[in-house]
């Protein structure tokens, strides 16, 4: 083992009985406490009167929603894809098939129930990735909160009244294709 | 036996009940509660945070419109919520522990901070003639000519409540803190002592009373600018002054456990040293504990050396001290110039704390007892040769 020589700085006489340490200490903090004062210091944001809504990206990952397309069909077509890959086994899927005299029957399944536990849930997006349909969708919406575990369960009414519509995207079930 | 009943002047014990009940518990007590509070917000102003700012009763909850702040700034109540906090929580003992000391350390940190209030002169003399008292009321507690003497002995009790914590949580963390806390409590309280040594010389008086009105009187100690101040020999004195209340200050800080020698509690190293296994309001205690002998030493150090109750250049402005006569108004402005001054002392130890780092255990023994003590020691052979050298020239001190 090679010895290393730790090269320690020369201290003045005024360092070490920390005359001039503590000048420059002082200088420190409260050249930091001056420049608060006087409000040039960029502090934290004052979370719930101030929001970053505004800034967040286009690619922001926020709660996991439903959509509907143009003409207000649920996109969802009950694969289950989703629910299989959420790595937190958050969402579960109970399939129904739409009946033969609805306009949309050629879409054959639906889900009658769509759940996803908030308490659960990663925001990692998997879902959002892995739907053929483009029906499930991570928007911006950041502040789960709840007053009991039943609460943070967002069913199928919550997820498709926060996550509105969205148009275009797919049309095969569309007369556009 | 009525002879000692009639001897019993029941003026002095109102007097001077009101004075305990005003000092102790509607001064010093929330000062030790907003030294917490400025403690919090001056630290986030230094580290570019913001602090507590919204504590505030919720009064909007009961339906009005805003919630209820003092001044309208938020975290002035913030004190309450702590003590609130502090009183809900469970009072755990750990079965280990030995319960008498266990129970008894809190009270020993606590009461003897507040003890030495006793004889902290907060003011020159108030003059309550219109309530029909003939004698002015002194704003000192107990008015003793062993001021300083009674401080150091009392205060000295002080490192008891840490050593007892230490020892009864009878676990390996406290006890640590606890040998720590005395050893440098011994260290430093032998320059603590010799620091005011000269102090004492120059004034040849030990009441603090009357060293502050001779402050008053003839310029501050370190600030010697009217009155006697203005002679050579108190200029020559000043520079063992100042030596004294650098010495005086950093022993206090020492004393009273503060970073930079916080090494009692030493979070990195112990936990929260000997305090570790104390929970709710015990713990409150020994945290309450700290600043009110913050504010004691502040005291102290401002009775000495700041001039106490006196206000700047007071006698040549005519709001000096004239005894037996002083308008009940100057008396109040000397109360509002002594908290001030505590005030402003207590913000250079907050200062000071957010911005030295913790000294080490061997530098801070080194700096004790090779440095500290030793200065102090030759500061007194050096007030004592200027005064001999003063005297022989024929410009005694007195």
């Amino acid at each position: 083992m090679a010895t290393i020589v730790v090269q320690r700085p020369k201290l003045k006489w005024h360092e070490k009985a920390f005359i001039s340490t503590l000048w420059k200490g002082l200088r420190i903090t409260l050249g930091h406490a001056v420049r608060m004062l006087r409000g040039k210091t960029h502090v934290t944001m004052q979370y719930p009167e101030q929001k970053w809504d505004e800034q967040l990206p286009d690619w922001y990952r926020g709660a996991p929603t439903l959509v509907t397309d143009e003409h207000g069909r649920e996109r969802c077509v009950s694969c289950q894809l989703c629910e299989f890959i959420c790595p937190p086994k958050a969402i579960k899927i109970i399939p129904m098939e739409i009946p033969s005299d609805d306009p949309w029957a050629k879409v054959e399944k639906r889900p009658k129930e769509f759940d996803i536990d908030m308490i659960r849930c990663i925001y990692c997006g998997m879902c959002e990735e892995v739907c053929p349909e483009q029906a499930i969708y991570l928007r911006k919406d950041y502040a789960i909160t709840g007053e009991s575990r039943a609460e943070m369960v967002h069913n199928k009414a919550k997820l498709y009244e926060i996550g509105g519509v969205r148009e275009g995207l797919v049309n095969k079930w569309n007369e556009l294709k | 036996m009525t002879v000692l009943l009639g001897s019993i002047d029941l003026t002095f014990l109102a007097i001077s009940l009101a004075k305990i009940v005003v000092l102790t518990f509607m001064v010093i007590l929330p000062m030790v509660a907003y030294s917490v509070v400025a403690e919090r917000r001056v630290s986030a102003i230094i580290q570019d945070r913001i602090g507590p700012n919204r504590t505030n009763i919720p009064t909007s909850l009961l339906g009005f419109k805003k919630d209820f702040s003092i001044f309208g700034m938020g975290g002035l109540l913030q004190p309450m919520a702590d003590g609130l906090k502090f009183i809900l929580k469970e009072d755990f003992t750990p079965a280990h522990v030995k319960k008498f000391y266990y129970w008894l350390a809190p009270a020993l940190t606590m009461v003897p901070a507040l003890l030495t209030c006793a004889v902290m002169p907060f003011g020159s003399e108030l003059n309550f003639s219109f309530l029909g008292l003939a004698q002015p009321v002194k704003a000192v507690i107990a008015d003793l000519s062993v001021g300083p003497l009674y401080t150091f002995a009392i205060a000295s009790l002080g490192v008891y409540g840490i050593v007892l914590a230490g020892w009864a949580s009878n676990s390996k963390y406290p006890f640590l803190g606890a040998v720590r806390s005395s050893s440098q409590m011994i260290s430093y309280e032998l320059s603590l002592g010799l620091s005011i040594i000269p102090v004492l010389m120059v004034f040849g008086e030990m009441n603090l009373g009357k060293i502050a009105a001779a402050q008053d009187a003839n310029g501050w100690l370190v600030l010697p600018l009217w009155g006697d101040g203005l002679s050579l020999v108190r200029w020559v004195l000043w520079i063992p002054m100042v030596i004294s209340f650098v010495i005086f200050t950093v022993a206090m800080f020492a004393e009273t456990n503060r970073t930079p020698f916080d090494l009692p509690e030493c979070e990195t190293e112990l936990v929260a040293g000997y305090h570790t296994e104390y929970s709710s309001m015990k713990f409150a205690l020994f945290f309450l504990g700290e600043y009110a002998a913050m504010i004691i030493g502040s005291g102290l150090a401002v009775t000495l050396f700041l001039g106490g109750w006196s206000i700047p250049f007071g006698p040549v402005i005519g709001l000096g001290y004239t005894p037996g006569a002083t308008p009940l108004w100057i008396g109040l402005l000397h109360v509002a110039t002594f908290f001030a001054k505590v005030i402003g002392f207590i913000l250079f130890f907050i200062i000071i704390r957010w911005t030295v780092p913790r000294f080490r255990y061997d530098q801070l023994m080194k700096l004790g007892w090779m440095w500290m003590f030793e200065i102090a020691l030759a500061n007194v052979l050096l007030t004592a040769l200027i005064m001999a050298g003063a005297n022989a020239m024929g410009h005694p001190l007195r």
